[in-house]
């Protein structure tokens, strides 16, 4: 049984050159000015239903990505904006799919929930805890049937972890050796409840043991150190179709949703402030200007092209028509 | 033309699909090894191998999952339930992914999946396995449900739903499993869903029904005959989408109607079929529609109270003369 503990924040110094850098800050910064607005634009009602943000977790859908190929997959539940636009997604159709208009990635009929991206192999935007997890397993299965070297990336949250769908996919991914990356992304409560009050057995790189599937812990916040992991996962599952567990230590700011703003019964304002002093975008964009890697000038630069394209994607987004009528009855079945 | 038993014109279909196109593989349990709990995949591990007979451990619902994220990505499962009793395990990954995915994505990601296995009533199975499960499914957009009643529809149906682009539910049955018919050769044989079957022509009533009940509403047709009714029977082979066209054609022309269902009554396929009939056909109609259905409880073990739960020729006869006494025929 192979199997690595790897405690995260490993890393020292940046590790990485000024492009890729740049990149990560970029690509966290984007999803944190694009949930600000998202957000904006729910009070103004301009969005409805459920909005999961995922502002805090941005480390680990941009680490993440960061080390995955084009032709890779990733699949998540229903916080998953971070991993759609992190995946290559284009932001404004993404605000259109929130506003629930025409060209938005599902053409409105998906909504916050159901992101989809054929174009960069992201399959999904799932809303019921753990039923994507198999599906992720299906994708692996087919990759090495197909004979090829993708991995599939499946982000999920603590919360998924004592669902009877977790520990089956966890079997079958390592009973057929299958190229699976679960990353379980730790934010210390499912809606309401703390990990504390739902797993027995808290560690949730553990389960990993359970199954013979290599596993390990890693700090969320730190987005080198999520690339780190993720990059080592990949490495094997790819060349030895082995999946993993990796577990990354994260946190969410908001309310499970923007119905929970608060987020204050199950949890103390302290609490989410500590937290906020790990931020990931405000620590990694500090350890490059330490490391000089990145001038002040270069930062603002990155927050105004960033802050630009948010405006742009909501611009679209209001500019873009409801879905016509008859699109209630079309897409429900593939016809021939 | 050959004869060949229910459960042997599935297997050819799924070998005749298998050799046709290598995306499609076979996903359960015991369908390898094992060669299939009623051995509707003997010898396709032999004849495909273990990667495209895939045996699973139990786990509905993950090798359902499975099957569905596989489909997504270009290939093309047929997940096979033990029993389809076993399908409510994997009901959320049915109902809330496979079906939805189309949907949900604007059209990006189809799911092209059979689940198949048998369900419906059988002998002394009791309440956990034995059911008409096709009420679960029928009521979901995005599915499309088959009950093949005859071999020659097991096969031609069972190769259309593998190439259809969307999911299937394929029904079959542990006490057909071994009827025997006429099955096609052609590899190229299959029939569309969506298509019901006049079996029998008849001016007087037509009785609507599937599977097990077709069966039984033949041997009241033959004696009803005698007596100088004459029963058009028609079989709805796919429930989603459903040949209202056919069925409301048969009752303009005779009529009257009854429906004969093994599930218990209350919001079942029955009630769908009423439904439709009084709206399109109601001035067609010389009789109040009947339904002849299983009794509103669970499956009963013991041999006597089974045959009460089950709606029997007896009933049918009934029913149809009721409807063919009735005032304004």
């Amino acid at each position: 049984m192979a199997k690595t503990l790897t405690r995260g924040g490993a890393s020292s110094g940046p590790g990485v050159d000024a492009a890729v850098a740049k990149q990560l800050l970029t690509d966290m910064l984007l999803i944190r000015r694009f949930e600000e607005k998202a957000a904006e634009a729910y009070t103004l009602g301009k969005i409805g239903g459920f909005l999961h943000l995922y502002i805090g977790e941005e480390a680990v859908a941009v680490g993440t990505t960061s080390v995955l190929r084009p032709d890779d997959y990733a699949i998540s539940a229903y916080r998953e904006h971070g991993h759609c636009l992190a995946k290559g997604s284009d932001p404004k159709r993404v605000m259109a799919e929130l506003y629930g208009r025409r060209d938005g990635l599902s053409k409105g009929k998906g909504g916050s929930m159901h992101l989809f991206d054929r174009s960069t192999n992201f399959l999904g935007g799932h809303a019921i805890v753990g039923a994507h997890l198999p599906i992720a397993v299906g994708v692996a299965f087919a990759i090495k049937y197909q004979g090829g070297d993708q991995v599939i990336v499946c982000y999920f949250g603590d919360g998924a972890v004592p669902e009877g769908e977790f520990h089956e996919s966890m079997n079958l991914a390592a009973l057929w050796k299958l190229p699976v990356i679960f990353l379980c992304e730790n934010n210390r409560y499912a809606m309401g409840t703390s990990v504390e009050r739902a797993l027995a057995q808290t560690e949730i790189w553990r389960f990993g043991q359970t199954y013979g599937v290599p596993s390990e812990r890693v700090d969320g916040m730190d987005v080198l150190a999520v690339r780190e992991a993720v990059a080592r996962a990949v490495t094997r599952a790819r060349q030895h179709k082995t999946p993993a567990l990796l577990e990354a230590d994260t946190y969410r700011y908001r309310g499970h949703s923007m119905r929970d703003p608060a987020g204050a019964v199950y949890r103390t304002k302290e609490e989410v402030e500590r937290e906020k002093l790990r931020d990931p975008i405000v620590l990694f964009r500090d350890k490059l200007l330490a490391a000089g890697l990145l001038a002040e000038a270069d930062v603002r630069a990155i927050e105004k092209d960033v802050n630009d394209r948010v405006d742009e994607a909501v611009a679209f987004a209001d500019a873009s028509p409801e879905p016509p009528g008859e699109w209630l009855f079309t897409d429900i079945y593939k016809e021939a | 033309m050959a004869v060949m038993t229910y459960r042997e014109a599935l297997n050819l279909a799924l070998r005749e699909e298998m050799r046709r196109d290598p995306r499609v593989f076979v996903i359960g349990e015991e369908v390898g090894l094992y060669d299939g709990a009623y051995k509707v995949t003997q010898g396709l591990l032999k004849e495909f191998g273990a990667q495209r007979v895939v045996d699973t451990p139990i786990a509905e619902s993950g090798f359902t999952g499975v099957g569905i994220g596989a489909a997504m990505v270009g290939l093309r499962p047929v997940v096979e339930m033990m029993t389809f009793n076993f399908a409510l395990l994997a009901l959320d990954q049915i109902v809330n992914s496979a079906a939805k995915m189309h949907y949900m994505s604007g059209g990006q990601f189809n799911v092209p999946i059979v689940i198949r296995g048998p369900g419906g009533p059988a002998a002394q199975l009791a309440a956990q396995h034995s059911q008409s499960m096709e009420t679960y499914f029928y009521h979901v957009p995005g599915l499309k449900v088959v009950r093949p009643t005859t071999p020659m529809d097991a096969k031609g149906l069972l190769k259309s739903a593998i190439r259809d682009d969307n999911p299937v539910i394929f029904i079959e049955s542990e006490t057909l499993y071994s009827v025997k018919g006429d099955v096609p050769d052609d590899p190229e044989f299959l029939i569309p869903l969506g298509k019901a079957l006049v079996r029998r022509e008849g001016t007087d009533v037509t009785v609507i029904a599937y599977m097990g009940m077709m069966y039984r509403a033949m041997e009241a047709a033959e004696e009803l005959e005698k007596e100088g009714i004459s029963v058009e029977l028609v079989d709805p082979r796919t429930l989603r989408p459903m040949d209202t066209e056919t069925i409301i054609g048969s009752v303009r022309k005779t009529h009257r109607a009854v429906i004969v269902e093994a599930g218990a009554g209350f919001a079942g396929m029955g009630s769908e079929i009423v439904a439709f009939v009084t709206e399109q056909a109601f001035d067609d109609l010389d009789a109040p529609v009947e339904r002849v259905t299983g009794a509103n409880a669970p499956m009963p073990y013991a041999r006597n109270l089974e045959k009460l739960k089950t709606p029997s020729k007896d009933k049918i006869l009934a029913a149809v003369r009721r409807v063919c006494n009735a005032n304004g025929g």
